[in-house]
């Protein structure tokens, strides 16, 4: 097991080193710099400008002083907001949409599970389709339908809900429901399936020989051998959080990591586009690391060598 | 003798499974309207998608003047915007399912019949493709080098090949073992040969398959990239570009928003339970549905 998570720990790194290097090179084959919005500078002006960022020198050598910095946890300054440094900058924004995320998560996880037990255990009945087809469009529509159409109805028309920002506990239940709402759907379907497939067997009958309720059997038996693989499936599923919430965070005008990259992306903000994308793969690729062990300590078929 | 037996009864029992499955039915028939209209409707409606008219802005939907759908904030009519841009979200749908697919079926193909150390290279050049997060790429690509549309097919294409080279592969390695494979090789047949003429014509059901999936998936990263400015651009629209255009306009023309919201939603919905039926019609195991 130790040697196993060594090994992949170490294959994590050229992983990284390519999502670095392809975004490196992608946003310096970019026609269109960071300087061109500006007014139009004297020559010497942007020679020193382009001299304070090192951008004269071979890509080579950026790119080596680029990974140096990174290696002391240091992203560089942004070219967008010359007073602060992309390290701040996404130290404002990255508490945000960890609560944002993690709240989503949680509820995606609770109601997810919920509904696909209950289908499950409903199989074929109304119940079950009506849960089903719910999920299927949690999954097929996408949170940017979804949440202006939520808008709409509960802040506009109903004026239940604020439509925007994040002040008072009231404005996190829109976007939270918004981003759950396709991991949970999925969430579901994974757990109805695995759990139709343990309720088949052997040790369920057993169980239900012996006279057990069909409660006990559900939540005591069947639902760890069902979970196994929901486990499998969290990391895409943080990964579908972290793209979500791009547009969720857009829509409800949040001031979170995704608008940040929208808004970096669209300013030619170079380190801070850069940074991003490497913090969110570097996020994802941990995750999933730590998703594929946890894996292990669930299910003890699973045995890694 | 026997594998011709079992295939015919796999096929009946496929066609049996289809028929009676409702939800497949009617998402395939919703389907076929819809991508009718999108194609047909153009031509019904006398306005045109991008001639604004500032004496008609924010027309509420009726019939009179033709305005079935209504009009935009610019006084363009809406009808004619959402089957316009129906057509762009559908044909980058296929256009770029199909380049996923032929790169898709090629790369598992090769990977899945050499096997071994080329088999083990190719596979794990795919892991390492899968750890990327591609949605930031894609986004980063169309900003950096224009939002034209041929750059659109070829980013979404790009992405969504992996999982499609995965299920080839799995196909192909299950496939090679096969008799014809191995009379193919005896009678001195080309790799290329029997790649092209024998394993890839045996995908196709499976492709076939994935390829439904694919296209909603498709559908939903091109709507995406609309939705944040950075796909298709005016006077060209589709469908994520005109939700995007009806969130800014909900408070006073909900309209707007809800007509290319529903029309993308349905689409979606029902080209999943298609491709969902499709999946369980062919595998005889329990549905997932």
């Amino acid at each position: 097991m130790l040697r196993y998570t060594l090994s992949r720990l170490v294959s994590v790194i050229p992983t990284l080193l390519l999502v670095m290097l392809i975004t490196f090179l992608l946003v310096h084959a970019a026609p269109g710099g960071p300087f061109d919005n500006e007014r139009t500078l004297p020559p010497e002006m942007q020679a020193r400008l382009q001299a304070a960022y090192g951008l004269d020198q071979p890509l080579w050598v950026q790119f080596g002083n680029y990974i140096g910095g990174l290696m002391q946890g240091d992203l560089g300054p942004s070219f967008r907001y010359p007073q602060s440094t992309v390290n701040e900058l996404i130290g404002d924004a990255a508490p945000v949409s960890l609560l944002l995320g993690s709240l989503a998560f949680i509820v995606a996880v609770i109601f997810g599970s919920a509904a696909g037990i209950l289908a499950a255990i409903r199989q074929n009945r109304a119940t079950d389709h009506v849960l089903m087809t719910v999920a299927m469009t949690g999954i097929s529509v996408p949170a940017f339908v979804v949440a202006p159409l939520l808008v709409l109805l509960f802040a506009i028309t109903l004026r239940w809900l604020p439509a925007s920002g994040l002040s008072t506990p009231w404005h996190f239940i829109l976007p939270v429901f918004a981003l759950a709402l396709p991991t949970a759907a999925y969430v579901a379907r994974l757990i109805r399936a695995s759990m139709l497939e343990v309720l088949k067997g052997q040790f369920i009958r057993t169980a239900r020989a012996q006279g057990l309720s069909s409660r006990t059997l559900v939540l005591r038996y069947a639902l760890k051998p069902a979970l196994i693989p929901v486990v499998s499936y969290l990391g895409p599923a943080v990964a579908a959080l972290l793209s979500g919430s791009v547009v969720i965070e857009q829509i409800f005008n949040i001031p979170g990591l995704g608008r940040l990259f929208i808004q970096s992306a669209l300013n030619r903000d170079y380190t801070l586009v850069m940074g991003l994308v490497i913090l969110y793969s570097t996020l994802l690729v941990l995750l999933n690391l730590i998703v594929d062990l946890l894996y292990a300590v669930l299910d003890p078929r699973v045995r890694y060598r | 003798m026997m594998v011709a037996a079992d295939r015919k009864a796999l096929g009946w029992q496929a066609w049996y499974a289809m028929r009676h499955d409702r939800l497949l039915i009617v998402s395939a028939t919703l389907l076929v309207l819809i991508v009718v209209a999108v194609i047909v409707g153009p031509w019904l409606t006398p306005h045109s998608y991008q001639t604004m008219d500032l004496s008609a802005v924010l027309i509420s939907p009726q019939w009179a003047d033709y305005r079935w759908f209504g009009t935009d904030d610019l006084g363009r009519d809406l009808f004619a915007r959402v089957m316009h841009g129906g057509r762009v979200s559908l044909l980058v749908g296929i256009v770029s399912t199909f380049v996923s697919l032929v790169v898709g079926v090629l790369y598992g193909a090769t990977a899945g019949y050499f096997g071994g150390r080329v088999d083990h290279l190719m596979m794990r050049f795919v892991d390492i493709l899968y750890a990327l997060p591609f949605m930031f790429f894609v986004i980063l690509l169309m900003v950096l080098f224009g939002r034209n549309i041929l750059l659109i097919f070829v980013a979404i294409g790009a992405v969504n090949w992996l999982d499609m080279a995965r299920i080839v592969r799995g196909q192909t390695l299950a496939l090679r073992r096969r008799e014809y494979v191995e009379a193919a090789e005896m009678a001195g047949a080309s790799k290329r040969r029997i790649i092209f003429r024998h394993i890839v014509p045996n995908l196709l059901g499976v492709v076939v398959v994935y390829a439904t999936l694919t296209v909603p998936q498709v559908i939903l990263i091109e709507s995406f990239l609309s939705f944040i400015g950075l796909g298709v651009q005016e006077p060209m629209t589709s469908w994520g570009a005109l939700v995007q255009r009806g969130t800014e306009l909900m408070s006073i023309a909900p309209w707007v928003l809800v007509i290319p919201s529903l029309m993308l939603a349905v689409s979606l919905l029902c080209l999943n339970f298609v491709g969902d039926g499709l999946r369980d019609a062919l595998d005889p195991k329990d549905g997932h549905r």
